[in-house]
């Protein structure tokens, strides 16, 4: 299915991605492009088919709920862009 | 190449190993060869003191008689692989200057067995591409270059600096890693040997993710043998990464050389593709002649659902990396633009930090998994998906493992494909398959097109039989007598 602009905002904005506006129109026909090829699965008969979740066929290891690293604030807020006193500095997110 | 860099892994660790010369002598080989090769753009960050030093224990310990399996061989790592102490990129913007408190478990266990790093490898942005153009720090280009010609090619993607370093002489050995072709792809272009094991033989702890049910890491080398070599180090279950396969790891080296006679070899004949140029066919058919003649059984073989393999893959990869790439929010690492609300300053960011490809893919990710298409689209692609593994698991009922070509073309011009994504995406189209079902695959170069370009065969196999596939590419191998190596240019 071809999609439009108005699409291609709402999925930027989902994938909190700023597209100028300018961009958009553009990023629509290329986004159509890719998906109308890839709408030739539809030819693929899956009826009954069980979808498969993961390449190996193994149930996820399960382990004892007890803390294996941590209490090392220093190591992650290493790379922070901004940090004070053993926190992460974020902008203010409520009034 | 001098003497060092024109080295094999196999051979530089047995000489290391009889002292025939130092690693101290052999990694300053290799960035000497890298200090002169700026040119094609392989390293995005040389650590040379840290390669040294590590040299300097490697020689220590092969003094005292001790030392691992790798003990003093200098390697170059891709850059998706996180390194202690040392930026790990990406080869994205997002990431800035991280640099990791922490060691991925390959890269630590090739560090315990002795390697030497180098330094770290360009690639497409997340290993997203086929060309190397969607890297943050410029394309690699292909060591490799047509008679005649001074035009640069691309060494393939997403581990193009991985292919292209080990090509060039500038590391014994790479590790790279392969979600739908992205370490068999750039070793077929650039005349190197290519190795995506089963999905979960490799860690993936500490690989920046992309889609993490097909991303997988393995070795881009110069010969079958040091593929197996550096593999085995790789490789090992790891309890940090849920995925990881609680399996003993083979002795790989000793596949190689191995009889391959009386294994049956399925050709499947979905893989001989409209537009494919004469020269891979004949490659693929003298392919089959090679291992026929080795004592191999030659069985032609359908894989029905091959056509829809990566369009499922451009559904299943996308959305995989829109859910992985969310964690670049500019909160806790990497590049952050300032916004007046938390919002801008995610949009603003990411808007920044991603490429074109990247955000081309995150946006078909968000898209396919938003309410009203998912079941249209998403799982559609993971039905899809199934039918693609069983038709390999049909496969292997009548063959022990699949012939094919490894890539639709030879390392074609930078900028080439560039304006359009699924002509690029074809790059892909032999490769892609493996990774859904998640089996291994080996490329191994087969000879040269008639303008001077490598070809590389792929081979794949039953998961967790990379063995039986690197006794097949010995012999592949063995019959191409591959000897020819790019004339020095840069």
């Amino acid at each position: 299915m071809a999609i439009d602009v108005e699409t291609v905002r709402k999925v930027a904005n989902l994938a909190q991605i700023r597209e100028p506006e300018a961009r958009l129109e553009a990023l629509a026909a290329e986004l159509s492009g890719i998906l109308l090829w890839i709408e030739q699965l539809g030819e693929v008969d899956t009826d009954g088919v069980e979808p498969m979740t993961s390449a190996v066929a193994l149930a996820l290891p399960m382990r004892e709920d007890v803390v294996t690293e941590g209490g090392d604030a220093a190591a992650i807020l290493a790379n922070a862009p901004k940090a004070r006193n053993g926190f992460f500095v974020v902008p203010k997110v409520v009034e | 190449m001098s003497a060092f860099t024109g080295l094999t892994l196999t051979d530089a660790v047995a000489g290391l190993r009889a002292k025939a010369f130092s690693s101290q002598e052999l990694t300053q080989a290799h960035l000497d060869a890298i200090a002169q090769a700026r040119a094609l753009n392989a390293y995005v960050l040389e650590t040379p003191e840290k390669a040294l030093a590590m040299a300097a224990a490697s020689d220590e310990r092969l003094a005292r008689g001790e030392g691992g399996p790798l003990e003093g061989a200098p390697l170059g790592i891709k850059d998706l692989f996180c390194t202690k102490g040392v930026r790990s990129t990406a080869g994205s913007r997002i990431l800035g200057d991280f640099i990791p408190t922490y060691e991925s478990t390959v890269t630590a266990n090739l560090w315990r067995d002795g390697a030497v790093m180098l330094g770290k490898l360009n690639m497409d942005e997340f290993a997203m591409g086929s060309s190397n153009e969607t890297s943050a720090f410029g394309p690699v280009v292909n060591p490799w270059r047509s008679f005649g010609s001074n035009r640069p090619l691309t060494p393939g993607g997403s581990s193009g600096g991985s292919a292209a370093a080990v090509a060039a002489g500038l590391a014994l050995a790479a590790t790279a890693t392969d979600t739908g072709g992205s370490i068999r792809q750039p070793a077929s272009l650039t005349g190197t040997v290519g190795m995506k094991p089963t999905y979960g033989r490799c860690s993936r702890w500490g690989v920046v993710a992309f889609a993490s049910s097909l991303d997988q890491a393995g070795p881009i080398a110069k010969t079958v043998a040091d593929a197996a070599l550096l593999l085995k180090s790789m490789s090992g279950h790891d309890p940090k990464d849920s995925t990881s396969l609680p399996v003993e790891t083979p002795d790989f080296p000793a596949f190689v050389g191995k009889s391959v006679k009386g294994l049956r070899i399925g050709v499947p004949r979905e893989y001989r593709v409209d537009g494919m140029p004469a020269e891979i066919d004949e490659l693929w058919t003298r392919g089959v002649d090679w291992l026929r003649d080795a004592g191999c059984e030659i069985v032609e073989v359908s894989l029905p659902h091959t056509k829809y393999a990566l369009p499922a893959y451009y559904i299943i990869a996308p959305a995989e990396a829109s859910s992985n790439l969310a964690r670049y929010d500019g909160m806790r690492y990497g590049a952050r633009v300032e916004g007046p609300t938390l919002t801008d300053v995610y949009q603003l960011t990411r808007a920044a930090g991603f490429g074109d490809e990247v955000k081309r893919r995150v946006l078909i990710g968000a898209y396919v998994l938003s309410a009203g298409y998912y079941d249209a689209y998403y799982l559609k692609a993971l039905k899809v998906r199934r039918r693609i593994a069983d038709d390999f698991t049909q496969a292997f009922e009548k063959v022990d493992a699949l012939l094919t070509p490894t890539a639709p073309s030879a390392a074609f011009g930078l900028g080439e494909n560039a304006a359009d994504p699924i002509a690029m995406y074809l790059n892909d189209i032999f490769t892609v398959t493996v990774n859904l079902a998640g089996l291994p695959g080996i490329s191994v170069p087969g000879g040269l097109d008639a303008h001077g370009l490598p070809l590389g065969l792929q081979l794949i196999g039953r998961a967790l039989d990379e063995g039986t596939l690197f006794s097949l590419a010995g012999a592949v191998e063995k019959a191409a007598a591959f000897t020819a190596r790019p004339e020095r240019w840069w």
